[in-house]
């Protein structure tokens, strides 16, 4: 396996395999997506308890998830960076912090959307909102920091720190709900128990996580491949690249 | 469908306003995203054709001296 990753240290070679799986990646999201969406709006049966405002879960869920998941495998780059010193694993870590802070976005503004109707307060200072809230800091302190050195290795390596540390804050998000008497509902999907919610309701959740996923990879391809070019610049491939189209 | 009348659909049993704000306030955000990405590669076109244009000057600039 190791002689199968090794070509990937080099960015062109990176490069040329994230663009050619983008646009499945690419299509993959907007299928799923569309699917979801419009299955979890018009489709999936109303909440006996929240009525039709639990339709905000199709976003709200596969956000936060993937708030958490994208700052995974930004930790886990930052990691190999640290240990490997592989430059194109330092240049994913810029790539996915905007898009893990924009997931982290959504999640908040949905949940606080959601929370205004049911709890009667668009936000309070409770473990999982505040967490989910250190989370959106994280992102942007590893974004200032990759960008705050004159040196770009350091300021790589600083980022690549900061995201592994930041990891604890993650089974913090996980398991506020349980920890601490809160607000915010227990988990409905992400348990090892049956998920506490209807097939009918699961089912659309699941493709809209699905679609979460995609878009998150593609986002995250899109800004690599900005990232690996901007290193690139003055190396002929990369200026051949930049012409074409 | 689990609603009887586009209305509905559009009113969402009174949680309307919460339900679109939503959606679209998280459409917003991706979309953000995904336009500065655009937006940096086409800058990244823009670079790298100064550089390109400078690298070309300098090799002019270089050649008589080389003879």
């Amino acid at each position: 396996m190791w002689r199968w990753l090794h070509p990937y240290a080099k960015p062109e070679a990176t490069y040329r395999l994230v663009d050619k799986l983008l646009p499945w990646f690419a299509a993959l999201t907007f299928i799923s997506l569309a699917v979801g969406v419009v299955w979890g709006l018009a489709f999936a049966p109303s909440d006996y308890q929240q009525g039709d405002s639990y339709r905000i879960i199709f976003l709200h869920v596969p956000a936060a998830i993937f708030s958490m998941g994208a700052y995974s495998g930004m930790a886990i780059m930052g990691g190999i960076a640290l240990i490997w010193q592989i430059k194109t694993a330092e240049w994913v870590i810029p790539a996915i912090a905007p898009v893990g802070a924009a997931l982290t976005v959504v999640a908040l503004l949905t949940g606080a959307i959601w929370g205004k109707p049911m709890w009667g307060t668009w936000w309070v200072w409770d473990a999982r909102l505040t967490s989910e809230l250190i989370l959106l800091f994280l992102y942007i302190g590893v974004m200032a920091l990759y960008f705050a050195f004159d040196d770009a290795r350091t300021g790589a390596k600083a980022a690549a720190i900061l995201s592994l540390v930041g990891v604890i804050n993650l089974p913090i998000i996980h398991y506020s709900v349980e920890w601490w008497n809160t607000l915010h509902q227990g988990a409905t999907i992400t348990k090892f128990e049956r998920p506490s919610i209807a097939t009918s309701m699961l089912i659309p959740l699941l493709i809209c996580l699905a679609g979460f996923l995609f878009l998150t990879i593609s986002l995250v391809m899109m800004r690599l491949k900005n990232e690996i070019l901007r290193h690139e610049l003055g190396r002929p491939w990369a200026q051949h690249e930049l012409e074409k189209k | 469908m689990a609603f009887d009348s586009f209305q509905d659909f559009i009113t969402m049993g009174g949680y309307g306003l919460y339900v679109w704000l939503s959606f679209f306030l998280s459409f917003v955000v991706i979309a953000l995203v995904a336009l500065e990405t655009a937006i940096a590669r086409q800058s990244l076109k823009k670079k790298s054709q100064q550089l390109q244009n400078r690298q070309q000057r300098l090799a002019k600039r270089q050649r008589p001296v080389s003879q």
